[in-house]
């Protein structure tokens, strides 16, 4: 791919016996917003860490950029900026302190480096509290202080791991909104994230890793639709999930699978009401009655569960009550 | 300026203002070398003054504060350790590993600042010592020759430490490490009382040891010739703490660099 400004080939990275990566490739164009989705331990921050620099891979490239991250380090460094999945700021620091002193570090005259920093403050809607120490910051306040740490550089490419995890909703968005001026203005950016709507809104394309390998990768549309037409949804009682499990394997050659946060079977339904009445005709034979059961268009929730096996982590922002 | 000056400057400033603004850490590593003059001073001194050469006046504080200097020195070293742990640990080594950076500037930036609050501390602690009765015997030349020599020790020790708090990850292990090394070193050493009170064994050792090495030095350079064992000269005394102090910078350096490249939190 010829516009391709990271681009990783077949990349390996063991830990002992956990492969973090398995042999991972992945093309992500200039200028987009690209998501990384995956359960805990798929990966995530494993990738970014190398193309960051920090970690060198087993086997494989990787490139940044146009340069090779293990072969010309210094040139990625010039033109990535990286908020890590803890942000890394000093407590007894101000936040304005904090972000000049990583302009300068970057190489920016003081000056300049000063001004970046009110900049990308007011940006962040930290100004009022740029000259307080950063201990008496909240945990979303943090965020946002090692995000403006990050963009002080001017990089062309951004990582972010998981930008808004422990962030209140209203920040959030701030940070989604950010993030979308940063791409309008012509930087690409990678980010992991937990949130599925975070991904669905946000990002142009999204890659779903699991177990260190790509299982999926497209815009959210195109990832909706693999999972097929729709999907169908019931709730059983407790006792009678795993019968209904069996028993609704090999329905429209696909199985249910449990999700646990919705508390629901999910299924993949091609033929849509066909495989509805099938699913009934199924359970009834079997004795078991749902609760409940319905169609719907597939969310990226059912991409997910679909793609992993495992529900995704609960939404912070969707006001979904757990039982 | 070069871009890497730049840095160790910045990196240093950062350094140095944690010493300022979370001051617990400076109040109680001042404290720890007063106390342990005081305590020896008054637990130890009656007992010793016989065993004195006759170049410390008969005093204990006299041979007792050259000595402290130069364990002082090693002890300020172990900052070195836990602060750049703590970088570690809090992913501000990531940060910094992801920034057009000179790869030792975070090394410099850091052993610098610890080598300035090591000045502060020394020139308390010989503050003290004056205080309580220290009385130099030569030149304020040769005073500032000695406590140069203790920051450029120490400053060596700094990258041994800066070694040891990026290859270990447990903080309490690293604390354990350096107590248990640093400990028995200073009191095998001359730092409290001639080599020639402790057993053969032992004072073979404890003579060449580099504690040992740096404390005559100090003491050579603050009280005369007299104050060193037979046969030793100052010169002799500072060349070889000279020598041990470079060897060290020669090893730990590039060693200490090498782990930092390697260090994944
Ligand atoms: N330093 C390490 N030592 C040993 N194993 C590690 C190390 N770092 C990561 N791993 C393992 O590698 C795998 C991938 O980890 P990684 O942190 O990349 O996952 P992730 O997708 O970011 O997960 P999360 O969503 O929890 O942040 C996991 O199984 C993890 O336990
Ligand atoms: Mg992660």
């Amino acid at each position: 791919m010829s516009n391709a400004i990271i681009s990783v080939e077949h990349l390996l990275k063991a830990y002992g016996e956990v492969k973090a990566l398995d042999g991972l490739s992945l093309d992500i164009e200039r200028g987009v917003i690209f998501a990384l989705l995956g359960p805990n331990g798929a990966g995530k921050t494993t990738l970014i860490r190398i193309l960051a620099t920090l970690l060198r891979a087993d086997g494989g490239t990787a490139h940044v950029a146009g340069y090779d991250v293990r072969r010309n380090p210094a040139e990625v460094r010039r033109r990535i900026g990286l908020a890590g999945q803890y942000a890394a700021v000093d407590d007894y620091l101000t936040g304005r302190e904090n972000t000049e002193m990583t302009g300068r570090l970057y190489g920016l005259p003081r000056r300049q480096a000063r001004a970046r920093a009110g900049e990308v403050l007011e940006r962040l809607h930290l100004a009022d509290a740029a000259d307080r120490q950063v201990k008496t910051y909240s945990g979303g306040m943090r965020r946002r202080i090692d995000l403006a740490a990050s963009l002080v550089g001017e990089p062309d490419i951004l990582f972010l791991d998981e930008p808004t995890t422990g962030v209140d909703p209203a920040s959030r968005r701030d940070i989604w909104g950010l993030i979308h001026d940063l791409v309008d203005g012509g930087t690409t950016v990678l980010l992991t994230t937990q949130y599925l709507e975070e991904a669905d809104q946000l990002a142009d394309r999204i890659a779903v890793i699991d177990h260190g390998r790509l299982v999926s990768e497209g815009t959210a549309e195109q990832l909706k639709a693999r999972t097929g037409g729709s999907v169908l949804e019931l709730s059983v009682p407790d006792d009678q999930r795993d019968s209904a499990v069996a028993i609704l394997g090999g329905v429209d050659g696909g199985h249910a699978t449990y999700d646990t946060h919705r508390g629901t079977l999910v299924l993949p339904a091609r033929r849509g009401a066909n495989t509805l009445r099938e699913a009934l005709q199924r359970l009834d034979g079997a004795g078991i009655r749902p609760d409940d059961i319905g169609l719907h268009q597939p969310t990226l929730d059912d991409v997910f569960l679909h793609l992993t096996g495992r529900a995704p982590a609960p939404s912070a922002l969707a006001e979904r009550t757990m039982v | 300026m070069s871009n890497a000056v730049i840095h160790i400057g910045v990196i240093t400033k950062r350094n140095l203002l944690a010493n300022l603004r979370l001051p617990d850490v400076l109040v109680l590593s001042t404290i720890q070398p007063v106390t342990f003059m005081l305590l020896f001073l008054y637990v130890f001194g009656g007992a010793i003054e016989n065993a004195l050469p006759a170049a410390a006046q008969g005093e204990y504080i006299n041979w007792l504060v050259p000595g402290i200097l130069a364990q002082s020195a090693v002890f300020g070293a172990a900052p070195t350790a836990f602060g750049l742990n703590r970088d570690r640990a809090n992913g501000v080594i990531d940060r910094f590993r992801s920034l057009p950076m000179a790869r030792s500037a975070v090394l410099a930036g850091r052993t610098l600042a610890d080598l300035v609050r090591n000045a502060f501390i020394l020139t308390l602690q010989l503050g003290v010592g004056i205080a309580l009765g220290f009385r130099l015997q030569t030149s304020i030349w040769h005073l500032l020759a000695a406590m140069a020599l203790a920051l450029a020790f120490g400053y060596a020790c700094s990258w041994i430490m800066a070694t040891l708090g990026l290859a270990m990850k447990n903080a309490e292990a690293i604390q354990a490490a350096v107590y248990l090394v640093v400990f028995p070193l200073t009191l095998t050493s001359s730092v409290f009382l001639p080599t020639s009170t402790m057993p053969e064994w032992l004072a073979t050792f404890a003579d060449h040891q580099p504690i040992t090495i740096v404390s005559n030095a100090l003491r050579g350079l603050t009280l005369g010739e007299g104050a060193l064992p037979v046969g030793h000269t100052i010169a002799g005394e500072v060349l070889t703490a000279l020598a041990w102090t470079v060897g060290i910078l020669v090893v730990f350096v590039p060693l200490a660099i090498r782990t930092y490249r390697r260090a994944v939190s």
